[in-house]
């Protein structure tokens, strides 16, 4: 049973494809994500798939339902966390909750208790009558997340859920993902931080300009599109780029970034000892597992974040 | 699951599926929950407005002008000729003002529709909530005044209650056409055109000096306003007096709210999904 079956998706907004013809499945269940840089339209892909945006072709359906067609009913057992958090400024943080889960018809009598736990859940019980704008940035992104668990939902999408977090906070996170993943949830995430992804995603959607480049679990996709190791060279940025050519008989493949060299390689600590070997010193060295970022470039040529 | 899928909801039935929950309820609740929470003088001070203009232009300008020919050809203050328009001309005001800027506002700065409708809520519910709470607001204000100026001895009538839920008709009318044109902007200056047309209509449509001030040809324009229908309305009510022209302006209004909200309906998945 799949929670969502995107067919030829596509948003344009005036003249640009922000989702271009994007198909894919989630199965119940699965922890799905949405990776790729700034503007590759992961956010309005999950507009979308809420209901709140009109898509300009292609077919959509959640739980079975046409979003556009069955926007409350198909809303009614997702959990949105948006992009950029849109607390309720003019009402404090326990009433955010109270009032998020009216909105989904639910009544006070399981609203008073649940708010309690949702803000125990973001570590916000002291702050339950603070008014939203006296929160930390961090603080009203714990707030959002609790907020979408307001009517227990079957679907959570989560865009760019640890933005603003601090790494420990994004760990407590991802835990607490973890655990509703484990009582059956279905997640799809965006992200452009590739250890969100690694973490989270049994399987991903590479994303780029609206289109999607590669599709696989995070193994599989390094797997495929890149060696096991990654050999990270740094020769100062005037030297690398000259380098290129000479190197390139070293690795499988080298990708060339400003200050530094990739070379993608099996077995990264023997190239590195060819590289010294053959009288080039480079400042530094680092030999590392390939993660889905160098996927990311492979596929693309550029960095996920820039 | 299937079932669902080749479930077929016919025409209002189908819209309705797609834009509500029937839910407005809990918008018109964190509206009050807003408003007890809300800095009272905000409320007062859009009290206060229309009385302001009661007491500079009504008392001050009256005590020059003196009487005036009000409804059925009877002498009248001016205080009393004025304040009915000013009651109208608030209503409108209020009305704009909420399902125009406070609509735009909340939808792209606060964003607190974006949230609204990533629950149960469709568009129709938000747009009903948000419109049943400008109303309310124009009936506190509308309740203020109208006891304002009986107790100023410038309502000559029962009749003069009235006035309440015409202003409501009034706010409706206005409220569901702003709503509908904020659809269309994109930029707050877009905005300004609304005041551009709002202000002088304000002036010229009888509410501080009566239509036979002006040509012929004029007044035939300022009668296609809704505003002088409103004002002549009001002031007809205040004194208890009615004609002919009373069912004009009552049937323009209704006109005017039933256009209004079809209009609004029209534009409501334009306004609030992109
Ligand atoms: N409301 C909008 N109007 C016009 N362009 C938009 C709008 N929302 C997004 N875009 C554009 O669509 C592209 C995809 O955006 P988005 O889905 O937000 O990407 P992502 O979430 O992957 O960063 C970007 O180029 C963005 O500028
Ligand atoms: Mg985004």
């Amino acid at each position: 049973m799949s929670v969502i079956e995107a067919t030829q998706l596509t948003k344009v907004y005036s003249d640009l494809r922000a989702v271009d013809a994007v198909s894919f499945r989630v199965a119940t269940g699965e922890s799905f994500g949405l990776l790729g840089p700034n503007g590759a339209g992961k956010s309005t892909t999950m507009r979308m798939i809420g209901g709140t945006s009109l898509r300009t072709s292609g077919t959509l359906l959640v739980n079975g339902l046409d979003p556009e067609t069955h926007g409350p009913e198909v809303r009614a057992s997702l959990g949105v966390v948006p992009q950029t958090d849109n607390l309720d400024t003019e009402l404090n943080a326990r009433d955010n909750l109270i009032m998020y889960g009216r909105y989904f018809g639910l009544p006070y009598s399981y609203l008073r208790p649940k708010a309690e736990e949702l803000l125990q859940f973001a570590q916000l019980s002291e702050k339950a009558t603070e008014k939203v704008d006296n929160l930390s940035g961090g603080m009203k992104r714990r707030l959002t997340i609790a907020r979408a668990l307001v009517n227990e939902p079957s679907v959570l999408l989560l865009d760019e859920p640890t933005t603003g977090l601090d790494p420990q906070a994004r760990h407590i996170l991802w835990d607490r993902l973890f655990r509703l993943k484990e009582q059956g949830v279905t997640l799809i995430v965006t992200t452009h931080f590739m250890d969100e992804a690694e973490q989270l995603c049994d399987r991903l959607l590479v994303m780029d300009h609206g289109q999607i480049v590669a599709e696989g679990s995070p193994a599989a996709l390094i797997q495929q599109y890149s060696t096991r190791e990654v050999l990270e060279l740094r020769f100062g940025s005037d030297r690398n780029v000259a380098l290129v050519e000479r190197l390139r008989g070293y690795a499988d493949s080298i990708e060339a970034l400003p200050d530094r060299l990739l070379l993608y390689t099996a077995d990264g600590e023997a190239v590195l000892a060819r590289v010294r070997a053959d009288g080039l010193d480079p400042v530094t060295s680092l030999v590392r597992r390939a993660s889905l970022e160098d996927v990311f470039l492979r596929l693309t040529g550029r960095s996920l974040i820039d | 699951m299937t079932t669902k899928l080749i479930r077929i909801r016919p025409g209002v039935g189908a819209w309705m599926a797609a834009n509500s929950s029937g839910n407005a309820g809990a918008v018109i609740g964190r509206g009050f929950k807003v408003i007890r929470n809300q800095n009272w003088m905000i409320i007062v001070s859009g009290f206060f407005e229309p009385v302001f203009y009661l007491l500079s232009m009504g008392i001050g300008l009256g005590a020059l002008i003196g009487t005036v020919t009000g409804p059925g050809g009877h002498q009248i203050s001016y205080a009393a000729y004025i304040a009915p328009a000013l009651l109208a001309t608030s209503a409108m005001n209020g009305a704009i003002y909420d399902s125009t800027w406070n609509v735009f506002f909340k939808l792209r700065f606060a964003k607190l529709y974006e949230g609204m409708l990533a629950t149960s809520l469709g568009p129709l519910d938000v747009a009903a909530g948000e419109i049943f709470m400008a109303l309310f607001r124009g009936f506190l204000y509308a309740v203020g005044f109208t006891v304002v100026i009986a107790s100023m001895g410038l309502t000559t009538s029962w009749w003069a209650l009235a006035m309440i839920p015409v202003a409501l008709l009034i706010a409706l009318g206005f409220a569901a056409i702003g709503m509908a044109l904020t659809s269309y902007f994109t930029t707050f200056q877009q905005m300004d055109w609304i005041n551009i047309a709002l202000l002088p209509m304000f002036m010229f449509s009888a509410t501080l000096f009566p239509i036979e001030a002006f040509p012929e040809v004029m007044q035939w324009f300022i009668m296609t306003l809704p505003l002088w229908h409103g004002v002549e309305l009001m002031r007809q009510l205040s004194v208890g007096h009615w004609d002919a022209s009373t069912a004009v302006h009552l049937t323009y209004f209704v006109a005017m709210s039933v256009l209004g909200v079809a209009f609004a309906t029209r534009r409501l998945r334009t306004l609030f999904l992109r």
